[in-house]
């Protein structure tokens, strides 16, 4: 069963058949080719899988393709394109707050939305970052990052 | 000019971002499951429900009519292909693994062996189909755990062995009764290691191509070790070496975990080479935790011998390993064991050990390697027996740690155990982590917020740590895991570098440490240097990622290599310039003479060389790609060292537990790139605290996994885990040139019993000293009520 839904991926509007059973994960991995999105864990735990719906990150794999009818996704294909993370990404690489790398679209897209909030502590960040497992880095580096970001931001004029 | 400003001029030493890292964060990394191919088919595996139980009849047809399905096979299908094989160790001949096959073949020995392999156009198809295949099957006691499999009379966990015991192996150094019999403190406890696994967060996935045409498989493995993996498809799929290509694209996290030969991967293989048409597998969440390796699984009865002055003279250690159904493939399931007592007291000076070590068979997933294998025991053990020392001696444990360190700086040395260790720093270690950690403060802190009801612990742990291990490991065991690395180092026509290593990377930044190498050995900006791993085709024969090997041993390959090709870059140059050699420097790419005048660039001898030859005044033109193999030869490895502590608290009231600061200092030698080695450390430290406190495989009595998914298996979280504080102090082997000891695994060496030492220093006002790990709020609160004694002052 298949079921057509409109919606706007990494702002450009799309339509398309998806089977009702498809996961979103999935859909972008698989139909869309879109494979920056990682599936971790398929159980809403690890965040591997996290991309902005409507602003919020939120897990693709917990959703069904259906449901983003009328919704407005962005991937980390997106993101990057978009040059809106540009500051983030190039302060994870200069602290190599990555290794094996398959944490990170995921990492960044709940760092996106915590980022657009108040000036996070490095304590929320690290309780922002509780949905996001790293099996390799220990997470320090990570919040180095984002905390330089958010200090970065706010010298910003 | 200082000592720094001399550093920056060279890249080795400079915390060069990684390349990949770009990519990464763009999400344009390259895993297997990305990668799609025309007429592509997916694998879904029926696994056994049960964890011993003979399969008496298989019926596949109603699953093989579901849309989609190409094939559903069977061990018998795939024996057609794919012969058996079975883990061997030629030093352990009682260690006998039964024969295994890529599907279970009569008998499934362990809750999540793959039966049944369903072959269809998509995963979700796939899955549809292997609910239609019915199994008849007659449950066979289970042994999942220890005690039941050591029991006398216990059926056997896999029908074709005698009995589960699968190593019982003794060592004796020195004299230790004597020196049980003569200590002034004898401490003895009991430990307990839960069973883990890796949780690699890309799952293992494998997608094999099999061109009937050519006889040629080609297989993307999300594994660390490509080489040996190609050496064993090619043996079991009984084709020529020279036909077999493996791909190891971006890995998700390995640590061990993706190191051995798995029964499904194995299936991939098989059935692509039986259909002729490519397939890929990548397992769920919930199927890793039943067919992923397991690792750790231990009781060890400890006992520490100790004179009057805190000299430690002996230990007697009994180990009892949980191997699962089968010793894992190619390179066993002994080594968790092995090395839990001959690590045992690695960093101190003691004559007398004592060590007896046994591991059974169980109805479980065999247990293989996991990042520092048996080290982590060995050091939890140590240490939290030198604390219990210190405690009836009313000694300090930074102090009686100090007085036993071992005298390697100079000389080597060799543990009780038997460890080789030599140019060792412990005391500066030791000393540079009471700085850096101020331990007299947080003492004081301590036990100010004791009298408030607060319960704070220290804890240290100094370890030993084994690195770019040779081929002294698994050589004399007939293990085919080679210990060598090699580099190809070639100058290109347009005078830039290719590097192709046989060494991987699964995000360590190894690739990163071994152009810095290049580019400062042979003179040559960085970017000019590209490099190349992870494939058969493309790279030299060699190890992989294993053991702490890839910057110490393909680093000093890279080294070597750049060094030759330096010199024939010189040779040529000299000729072209009628100078001497010794008289030209290479430096930025540019060749200059003595006054330091540029003669001529890199990329001026690449296009002489490869275009006109002619020109060369050499009766032979030296070769500008040079080969250079290194493995440690004469010894078995090179040891490592340094100290970890941990600051926590604990709730007595809740049996929680809060790490509040982590400090490491770490000896690796020569620090190629810092921004890879703290984060190997940091990362090491993390999955060490995981196992002290979170991870746990939970299996029933009835040898059923009752928390084998990511929502009940607990993995250390960003909000849990403390700011990880690391300080380095620099000690060059002379086993290399390059002068770098491996660092993946000293995190997790150290952690658990920084963890250890730490919280039961917290408990001891109640009397409380912890047993297992990890240390649950249950257990927590079962040993203060065990200890029954109303917190005290000390």
């Amino acid at each position: 069963m298949t079921e057509t839904i409109v919606f706007t991926l990494n702002g450009k509007p799309m339509m398309a058949d998806v089977d009702c059973r498809l996961h979103l994960a999935d859909f972008l991995r698989h139909t869309l080719k879109l494979t920056g999105t990682h599936v971790g864990c398929e159980h809403g735990v690890c965040g591997a899988c996290n991309i902005l719906v409507d602003g919020r990150s939120m897990r693709s794999c917990l959703m069904l393709a259906v449901q983003v009818d009328g919704a407005v996704i962005e991937t980390i294909e997106g993101l990057t394109e978009s040059g809106k993370i540009a500051d983030l990404q190039s302060e994870f690489v200069a602290r190599n707050a990555l290794q094996c790398g398959y944490c990170t679209p995921g990492v960044l897209a709940t760092a996106t939305e915590l980022l657009e909030q108040t000036a996070p502590t490095r304590e929320e960040i690290r309780d922002a970052l509780s949905g996001n497992y790293c099996r390799c880095t220990g997470y320090h580096a990570i919040v180095d990052a984002i905390e330089a970001v958010v200090k970065k931001r706010q010298a910003a004029p | 000019m200082t000592a720094a400003d001399t550093k920056s001029d060279t890249m080795t030493g400079a915390p060069i971002p990684r390349r990949e890292a770009a990519r990464l964060v763009a999400g344009k990394g390259h895993y297997t499951d990305d990668i799609d191919v025309a007429g592509l088919l997916h694998v879904a595996f029926l696994r056994s429900p049960y964890p011993h139980a003979r399969i008496d009849r298989i019926d596949v047809a109603a699953a093989q009519d579901m849309p989609g399905v190409v094939a559903v096979l069977t061990a018998a299908d795939l024996a057609r292909v794919c012969a058996p094989w079975q883990t061997k160790l030629a030093l352990l001949p009682s260690h006998v693994s039964p024969l295994q096959s890529p599907l279970a073949d009569g008998e499934a020995c362990w809750q999540g062996e793959a039966v049944v392999a369903v072959v269809a156009a998509t995963r979700a198809l796939a899955e549809d189909a292997a609910e239609r295949v019915t199994i008849e099957w007659s449950e066979l006691p289970a042994i999942p755990d220890m005690t039941s499999a050591a029991a006398p009379g216990a059926p056997p966990v896999n029908s074709a062995m005698a009995n589960n015991l699968g190593l019982d192996h003794a060592i004796t150094t020195g004299d230790p009764d004597a020196a049980f019999r003569d200590a002034a403190v004898v401490v003895e406890h009991d430990f307990s290691f839960d069973r883990q696994t890796g949780v690699t967060l890309e799952p293992r996935v494998i997608l094999a191509e099999f061109d009937p045409r050519l006889g040629q498989l080609t297989v993307h493995h999300s594994h660390q070790v490509p080489h040996q993996m190609r050496d064993v498809f090619a043996a079991q799929l009984k084709l020529p070496l020279a036909k077999v290509r493996v791909v190891t694209p971006d890995v998700g996290g390995a640590f061990g975990l993706k190191i051995a030969a798995y029964p499904d991967e194995m299936a991939v293989a098989a059935i692509a080479v039986l259909l002729g048409r490519p397939v890929k597998f990548c397992a769920d969440r919930l199927e890793s935790f039943i067919s992923d390796n397991h690792a750790r699984e231990a009781t060890v009865k400890g006992r520490m011998a100790v004179d009057a002055e805190g000299k430690l003279l002996a230990m007697d250690l009994s180990v009892v390993s949980g191997f699962g159904a089968y010793s894992a493939y190619p390179r066993g399931s002994v080594g968790e064991a092995l090395q839990a007592v001959m690590m045992a007291a690695a960093p101190y000076r003691m004559k007398s050990l004592r060590g007896r070590v046994r591991g059974y068979f169980q109805n479980k997933p065999p247990s293989g390697v996991l990042r520092a294998v048996g080290q982590p025991i060995a050091t939890t053990v140590t240490e939290q027996l030198l604390d219990l020392a210190a405690q009836k001696l009313n000694l300090d444990p930074a102090e009686i740690r100090r007085r036993n360190y071992i005298d390697a700086a100079a000389v080597a040395a060799r543990s009780a155990g038997g460890v080789v260790l030599s140019e060792l720093s412990l005391e500066r270690c030791h000393d540079r982590l009471l700085k850096l950690m101020d331990y007299d403060a947080l003492r004081r802190d301590q036990q100010s917020l004791r009298k408030a009801g607060v319960y704070r612990g220290v804890g240290l742990a100094a370890f030993i740590e084994q690195t770019a291990v040779g081929p002294q490991l698994y050589g004399p065991q007939n293990v085919r895991a080679s210990a060598q690395e090699t580099c190809r180092l070639t100058l290109e026509p347009d005078g830039s570098l290719t590097c192709a290593s046989s060494i991987t990377d699964q995000g360590q930044g190894t690739r990163t440490a071994l152009t810095q190498i290049v580019a400062d050995e042979l003179g040559v900006d960085i970017d000019t240097v590209q490099i190349t791993t992870g494939d058969t085709q493309s790279t030299p024969f060699g190890g992989g990622a294993w053991a702490s090997r890839g910057a110490a041993l393909g680093g000093e390959a890279a080294l070597r290599a750049a060094r030759r090709l330096k010199q024939s870059v010189l040779t040529i140059a000299a000729s072209l310039l009628q100078a001497e050699t010794s008289a030209l420097r290479l430096s930025g790419g540019v060749i200059s003479n003595t006054a330091g005048l540029p003669q001529m660039t890199i990329a001026d001898i690449a296009a002489t060389a490869s275009f006109k030859a002619h020109l060369v005044p050499l009766g032979e033109l030296p070769p500008l790609e040079i080969t250079e193999s290194f493995a440690p030869r004469e010894l078995p490895y090179v040891a490592a060292n340094g100290i970890q502590a941990a600051y926590v608290e604990v709730d007595p009231e809740l049996g929680t537990i809060r790490v509040l600061g982590f400090w490491v200092v770490d000896d690796c030698g020569r620090v190629i790139n810092p921004l890879l080695v703290d984060e190997q450390i940091r990362g090491g430290v993390v999955q060490g605290i995981g196992a002290a406190l979170y991870e746990q495989c939970i299996y029933s009595t009835d040898g059923q996994l009752e928390n084998g998914s990511l929502a009940d298996y607990l993995v250390p979280m960003a909000g849990e885990m403390p700011d990880i504080f690391i300080a380095h102090m620099e000690t060059p082997t002379s086993a290399t040139t390059l002068g770098a000891r491996g660092v993946g695994e000293a995190g997790t060496v150290g952690a658990a019993a920084a963890l250890w030492t730490a919280v039961n220093d917290a408990l001891a006002p109640f009397g409380a000293v912890m047993t297992v790990q990890p240390f649950t709020p249950e257990r927590v609160l079962d040993r203060i009520a065990l200890a029954g004694t109303p917190p005290h002052d000390l």
